[in-house]
């Protein structure tokens, strides 16, 4: 596979030496010329330094040939700029670092469809941490789709039900039901629900206070 | 019209003061509160200490009610994201977006925001003018 790399900062230099050691041609693109020397001494010939919002250096890096474009400077709007321009030169799949978690939205709007971001990273592992969690989300998928996991307490509305046929909005199903003793299982007819089972679920990110209200029964305390 | 305007340069201080001359409803955003210098004593529209990328701070500025945005901030990564946002996110009926670079102005317009590049526009003129002049 070739790899443009955008953002030669401490997260692009290291993804570029990981792929690089699984034998990917790699090419990483630094705004900054001391960097990106430095990047080349500790990287080999796959550098090239240059401001890839310009069309002419994305150009020239070969994005046409590229099958994954992975933006990954500090700033979101310098991001989602590299991967329009790339998407609009070729067909090489956009892969975004995004800091500020509200921004997931316009990416997806404009058809970036994966973005990555630490701070919605690290805030879902705290709420995962915290033992009086309901609902957490795990991570988002293509076309608005994510993961969350539902703990259930002992008022919520699903307990003694099977977890098929149960009422959920649509295009959302029960892809794993995870006991108290920490047993995964796969949803059958022949499982009950009860007290401290947490189900994970695969829902649409606007149905997340529905999905919440069916299931534990409550919607407060609504994550955003 | 409610316009909001996003940086508080010299061509952003120039929209905001002739619009609200002409009584349109003014916001003019910056992040730094001392570009707001630029607006003269008579400007009536109100000033929006803000990032225009943040959504929350485009939503203090009004921009549910904004019936154009306007993106004149030094950098055009953010003109075009801010523009994005308005756009798709905000539904906002009219956005323009400055943009200096000119190739970068060919691909955003494209990309279906409406662009003004001071640099292309600017050599336009500039040879017009010279070669208006040789003739005469």
């Amino acid at each position: 596979m070739y790899l443009i790399i955008v953002g030669g900062g401490k997260v692009g230099f290291f993804l570029a030496q990981e792929l690089i050691e699984n034998n990917h041609e790699v090419l990483v693109i630094e705004k900054d010329v001391a960097r990106a020397e430095q990047l080349h001494e500790a990287l080999g010939g796959s550098v090239l330094s240059g401001d890839a919002c310009e069309a002419s250096v994305l150009e020239g890096a070969g994005v046409g040939r590229a099958d994954l474009i992975l933006a990954v400077t500090g700033d979101d709007e310098d991001n989602f700029v590299v991967c329009e321009i790339a998407r609009f030169y070729g067909s090489a799949r956009p892969i975004a670092r995004i800091n500020n978690p509200q921004n997931d939205l316009v990416f997806k709007r404009r058809g970036i469809e994966t973005t990555i971001s630490a701070t919605e990273a690290i805030l879902s592992q705290i709420e995962q941490e915290l033992p009086d969690t309901q609902f957490v989300p795990i991570m988002k998928l293509h076309h608005g789709l994510e993961l969350v996991e539902l703990k259930l307490n002992s008022v919520s509305p699903v307990i003694g039900n099977s977890p098929i046929g149960l009422k959920l909005p649509s295009e959302s199903h029960v892809a794993l039901i995870i006991d108290s003793d920490g047993i995964p299982k796969i949803p059958s007819e022949e499982i009950e629900l009860s007290a401290n089972d947490s189900l994970v679920l695969i829902t649409r990110v606007e149905n997340r206070s529905l999905v919440r209200q069916l299931i534990i029964g409550s919607s407060q305390d609504l994550d955003t | 019209m409610r316009v909001i305007i996003m940086g508080c340069g010299r061509t952003g201080a120039a929209i905001a003061e002739a619009l609200d001359l002409d009584d349109h409803s003014v916001t003019i955003i910056d992040r730094d509160a001392k570009q707001f210098r630029r607006l003269a004593p008579e400007f009536s529209g109100t000033r929006v200490v803000a990032n225009g990328m943040d959504q929350k701070d485009l939503e203090t500025a009004g921009i549910n009610e904004a019936d154009a945005f306007i993106a004149v901030t030094q950098g055009d990564n953010r003109n075009y994201f801010a523009s994005q946002l308005a756009s798709e996110i905000y539904k906002v009926e009219k956005v323009l977006c400055r943009v200096k670079d000119p190739q970068r102005e060919v691909i955003f317009r494209q990309l279906g925001i409406k662009t003004y590049s001071p640099t292309s526009s600017g050599a336009t003129t500039m040879i017009a003018m010279l070669l208006g002049e040789k003739g005469s």
